[in-house]
């Protein structure tokens, strides 16, 4: 028997790869699916919190305030980072500190705290976006499709 | 309070499908936010993202969804005031702050802090 | 002297003169503390960085191993080492402190033994009055290479390793007491397809076994003459594999002498998913545990047998996958 994704394993391989997936320790779904649930919505909630301060207290309205609620994330997050307490958190919520912007943050914050040892410039500089990269590319990428498609269909649909 | 309660549940249920990306599709985690991302930047071309923050608040701009959903935001707008080439200048303009502030404090935060392993 | 298609058996029996072993502040609270000659609370070493941190437990291992011997360093002919860095910076400078003619390795977490190995060989053939076998490992330099950076928040999956901070060196030379070497198997690079850089106790397994049964047919040794098997480090999942893979292959082996170094140096209550990893693990473990074991009297004949993981962060992202390696070297008293 042999799939398509093991289209280059010998049936040896092959063989080999099914006792290795019958020993392998089921990651613990529900679980990591509890955890990440409750602590990804803990942290909205903490934004949301943020949310309310700033347009209750400070002059920012419903839309500006999510500048300063944002910011506010990032450090917290970056300051967890520098303290060597966000990889505890992570390794216990997995999802539910890698999906919100708090997870940025620590990608940023902990590839800029290990290659300090490599200089600011080279090092911090160099490696600041290791991570963090592929989510500000992707990122740039998919709105600069999804405008241009946006935009041509606008424009057909005028004319 | 409602809203509140809203954040945590679409808050948690969007970090929930991220989990199960990871868990079940065995995605690592820079593949699962950039799912994430690029799903955002799709639903908020759709215009389909910003009633969802209308409705859950923090629940739905917190996670790195509404990342890609205020770069589209950010072009879509910039273009309709100049045209084309506003797609290139508007991108950034809502996430500016997101992404400054993170790497602002970064820097800040290597200049101060050690790896604790 | 070669026995069979890729054995040595060591006629000449070159003496453990002595050994070194260093760790950090996680092994300090594991079960083999006493083992250790050198043990640091700060996993920094008071260096600048973890790189640094780690050629120091280097250095610190081999003189220590040479002093423990009441030899001098200039008198030792041949340095053998390796390490898991890039281009394995951690061996060649702390070569440079020490000074010693330097052979450099790489056989990731089986360079232990791919370094005790060829140290034996060139002992035994005359080729070196004296050769020191060393190797280390840093868990924050390793992570940094070959993962993510270690405040970084990812979820390690319950198939990950923890890499252990620590170098283990032997000394080996012609002498009367103590354990000897008496003979090697280089094991061949196997590759089973597997690409999953958090599951290497898997995608190990295999090449341990291939190198048991080359072992067990070159030497025409009963592996059951051995009072302990160890591997090096395929952790709570490799080793079951292993275990299914000897029964599999039909091969004659003392399951209850069956033992994993990764699995040996940390407690239940340290938070190190499968097990430990890193060339360190079988160093210090062997260096250190068993030989001492070995000394008290416990164990007469033990077959180390360290295997290796030999990807590179490139090769995974270039979706490849994982080839590995064994080596397997027997010390008796």
């Amino acid at each position: 028997m042999s799939s398509k994704k093991n289209k280059y394993l010998s049936p040896e391989q092959q063989k080999y790869q099914l006792i290795a997936q019958a020993r392998e320790p089921q990651r613990p779904v529900l679980l990591n699916s509890i955890r990440a649930f409750v602590v990804g919505g803990l942290i909205c909630v903490l934004g949301q919190f943020f949310q309310f301060i700033y347009t209750t207290y400070f002059n920012f309205t419903e839309v500006s305030a999510s500048n300063p609620t944002v910011s506010s994330l990032v450090i917290l997050a970056v300051l967890m980072t520098g303290l060597g307490l966000y990889d505890h958190l992570a390794q216990y919520a997995g999802g539910g500190t890698i999906v919100p912007v708090t997870g940025f943050a620590n990608t940023m914050a902990s590839s800029a705290i290990e290659h300090r040892s490599e200089g600011f410039v080279l090092g911090v500089g160099g490696n600041m976006f290791k991570i963090a990269g592929p989510v500000i590319t992707y990122g740039v990428f998919s709105a600069f499709v999804v405008a241009i498609i946006r935009f041509i269909i606008l424009e057909l649909g005028g004319m | 309070m409602e809203k509140f309660i809203l954040a945590f549940l679409v808050g948690g249920g969007i970090c929930l499908i991220g989990q199960l990306l990871m868990d079940l599709l065995r995605l690592t985690p820079a593949h699962t936010t950039v799912s994430l991302v690029v799903a955002g930047a799709v639903l908020g071309g759709l215009g389909l993202y910003e009633p969802l923050i209308k409705f859950a608040g923090a629940g739905a701009s917190v996670p790195i969804s509404s990342f890609g959903n205020a770069l589209v935001q950010g072009a879509i707008t910039e273009s309709e005031r100049t045209g084309l080439i506003g797609i290139l200048t508007g991108i950034f303009e809502v996430t500016s702050a997101g992404i400054s502030a993170a790497l602002i404090f970064s820097f800040m935060a290597a200049l101060i802090f050690k790896p604790k392993g | 002297m070669l026995k069979g298609h890729q054995s040595w058996v060591f006629n000449s029996r070159p003496a453990v003169l002595a050994c070194g072993t260093v760790g950090g502040p996680f092994e300090a609270q594991g079960p083999l503390a006493e083992d250790f000659d050198i043990l640091h609370d700060d996993m920094w070493l008071g260096q600048e960085s973890f790189e640094k941190a780690e050629r120091k437990m280097l250095e610190e291992a081999c003189e220590k191993a040479v002093e423990k011997a009441g030899q001098k360093g200039a008198d030792v002919n041949f340095h053998l080492s390796g390490d898991l860095m890039n281009q394995i910076i951690s061996s060649s400078f702390a070569a440079r402190t020490l000074g010693i003619p330097y052979l450099g390795l790489f056989g990731a977490c089986s360079t232990a033994m791919e370094s005790l190995a060829l140290a034996a060989q060139l002992v035994d053939s005359g080729a070196a009055r004296m050769a020191l076998a060393s190797t280390s490992s840093h868990n924050g330099s390793a992570e940094k290479q070959f993962r993510y950076p270690t405040e970084y928040g990812a979820q390690k999956p319950p198939t990950a390793q923890w890499t252990v901070t620590g170098a283990g060196a032997a000394l080996l030379g012609a002498g009367e007491e103590g354990p000897r070497v008496t003979s090697a198997t280089i094991g061949r690079v196997v590759d089973m397809g597997l690409s999953d850089p958090f599951n290497m106790g898997a995608a190990m397994a295999p090449a341990a076994v291939d190198t048991l049964k080359a072992h067990a047919r070159d030497l025409e040794v009963d592996l059951f003459s051995y009072d302990l098997i160890a591997t090096g480090d395929l952790g709570r999942v490799g080793h079951e594999i292993a275990k299914d893979l000897i029964e599999e292959k039909k091969l004659p082996f003392p399951k209850e002498r069956f033992m994993d170094c990764g699995l040996l140096i940390y407690d239940k209550t340290q938070p190190v998913h499968a097990g430990a990893s890193g060339c360190a693990c079988s160093a210090v473990v062997t260096f250190g545990h068993l030989i001492n074991r070995m000394k008290r009297g416990e164990l007469k004949k033990i077959l180390a047998v360290a295997t290796g993981a030999l990807l590179s962060p490139l090769s995974y992202q270039q979706k490849e996958s994982i080839p590995c390696i064994a080596y397997a070297v027997s010390i008796e008293i």
